[in-house]
């Protein structure tokens, strides 16, 4: 193992979150400052105390879609007017969380003792009442000639593939040809959302689902139906990472981080990976157990990304709850996935149901999870371990936190 | 041949990628390739990642491969045009290890004929500058 596990001289010692819904009509940077407020008041802290400011993506991506970007640190420093000894944002590096292992790396480095961490998505109310809009403004009806693109999304917005759901069915149709994997198997995760939302009061799509409704679903791009993509929000999450030296002071239960998992290998490529039937997941989390002791059997809950399903079975494969190839055997009747489970799985209902807060949403839950603050939805037994895991496609980052200080 | 999509983004032409986009105004598809060691490079980067040299030309390909992946698009992006087939075609001169894969569109299979493993091969599209590669059943 590796020496030294810096990601453990810091603990999230407090958690945030503005109200989510569909088109609140509120400016991002609104829910953003109540997000804010919310965890700093839950670690214990004052504004004043926090000298550290960390984002995902940063305000350069509102670009790509609509709502996407959310405000910038530069922007979040002046509206709280922090004072600050070290900041980042950007949308490169280990998915969305790599946010949030950045701020661990500046508290271990010494560079700030409080940071406060935030990811802002407007996505409902930028792209207004009508249907979800393509990547680069394909869609959108807006005027001005037809839209050009560079960089790697110009080798797929072309050709009609102009959202990550297209990209992501042709992982899913790969597995599904390589392992026989069925639309059932990814149901079952959708159902499994579902029924988890409708313990959450503040998820967007509480209504019992059964695997008829799933399969009956509108196709949206083959084998990917409706209720395997996730349902965009308005809200804003926030963390504050702190200085374990801190934990004991934290009004509540500080969660400890464990381990991350920031490895990339091969290519960062929705489209080249030579084998698309697993995920760049397994790499980051082949890391991340590498730098700790706990294993697989020691997880009491997995919070996983769920943009579409098919990430998440194949996070839950690249984690090595099971094999590749065996998530369709692993997740038959979601019985091991229910709350009730061996793995309860993104127990307030995930991406797909309680709407797409892009990663930040899922670390929010594993740490409600670990304070035991669930309510109906807790995981029963009081879980000390979870596994949060983050991106798709091209990236991926994970996390393994517990419940008090590593 | 009449496009089968109503709208398309189009690439921003650069010194690095305009040859591979402009390409098929002769029919051909060329692939980027080092001329040291002769290693496909796609996308073009303008250097090799095998021997890092910077001695890569756009080289002509056979234009046939087979369907690595494809997913046929339900959703009106574009308004309602009905389903449309987008495709991972691996080139026959790429190989398993390090594949040369495009990504594309299937025109005139019908979606439920589309099979990983079919053989296709190139045609192409003209879009304002751009020569868009297309692919086709071999039959």
């Amino acid at each position: 193992m590796t020496s030294r596990i810096g990601e453990r001289d810091a603990v999230i010692s407090g958690i945030g979150q503005s109200e989510v819904g569909r088109r609140l009509g509120r400016t991002a940077m609104s829910l953003t400052v109540d997000a804010c407020v919310d965890a700093v008041t839950d670690a214990g802290l004052t504004m004043g105390d926090i000298d550290g400011l960390a984002s995902y993506p940063g305000g350069v991506m509102d670009g790509l879609t609509p709502g996407f970007g959310g405000p910038g640190t530069d922007a979040v420093q002046d509206a709280l007017r922090l004072d600050l000894n070290w900041h980042g944002a950007g949308g490169e590096g280990p998915a969305q969380i790599g946010a949030v292992i950045n701020a661990a790396i500046a508290v271990s480095a010494g560079l700030a003792r409080h940071v406060l961490v935030y990811r802002t998505v407007w996505e409902s109310t930028a792209q207004g009442s009508g249907r979800r809009q393509g990547i680069g403004g394909a869609g959108s009806g807006g005027g001005g000639g037809v839209p050009r693109v560079g960089g790697s999304l110009q080798y797929l917005l072309p050709f009609g593939a102009v959202s990550a759901a297209n990209w992501l069915a042709m992982n899913a149709q790969r597995h599904f040809h390589t392992y026989g994997t069925t639309r059932e198997t990814l149901g079952e995760i959708a159902l499994n959302n579902r029924r988890n939302a409708g313990l959450n009061p503040k998820a967007i799509f509480r209504d019992p689902m059964t695997m008829d409704d799933y399969l009956g679903a509108r196709m949206i791009t083959t084998p990917l139906c409706l209720f395997d993509c996730d349902v965009p929000v308005d809200g804003s999450t926030a963390f504050v990472v702190s200085h374990r030296e801190h934990a004991s002071d934290v009004p509540g239960i500080a969660v400890g981080i464990n381990a991350v998992g920031t490895a990339l290998h091969g290519r960062p490529s929705w489209d080249q990976r030579p084998d698309m039937e697993g995920s760049p997941l397994a790499a980051a989390a082949d890391a991340m157990w590498g730098r700790t002791e706990l294993t697989c059997a020691d997880v009491d809950t997995a919070q996983l990304y769920d943009g579409f399903s098919i990430i998440t079975l194949m996070a839950i494969e690249a984690l090595g709850f099971c094999a590749v190839g065996e998530a369709k055997d692993y997740l038959a009747d979601g019985r091991r996935i229910s709350l009730e489970g061996e793995l309860p799985l993104n127990t307030a209902g995930g991406q797909l149901s309680a709407g797409r807060l892009h990663g930040f949403g899922l670390l929010h839950e594993a740490c409600v999870q670990l304070r035991g603050q669930a309510g109906e939805r807790q995981v029963q037994g009081e879980p000390e371990v979870a596994v949060v895991a983050n991106g798709g496609g091209p990236i991926a980052g994970t996390m393994l936190v517990t419940r008090g200080a590593a | 041949m009449e496009d089968i999509l109503p709208a398309r983004v189009l690439p921003k032409l650069d010194p690095q990628n305009r040859r591979f986009w402009t390409s098929g105004e002769d029919g051909r598809l060329r692939i980027e390739r080092c001329t040291r060691c002769g290693t496909w490079i796609h996308p073009p980067t303008g250097t090799c990642f095998a021997c890092h040299s910077s001695s890569v030309e756009p080289t002509a390909v056979s234009g046939r491969g087979t369907v690595y992946s494809f997913t046929i698009n339900h959703q009106p992006w574009f308004g309602d045009i009905g389903p449309y087939c987008v495709v991972l075609v691996d080139l026959e001169e790429g190989s398993d290890a390090e594949p040369l894969r495009i990504t594309s569109n299937l025109v005139g299979t019908a979606p439920d004929d589309v099979r990983i493993g079919m053989g296709v091969e190139v045609f192409f599209i003209e879009c304002d500058d751009v020569w868009l590669p297309q692919f086709r059943e071999v039959r």
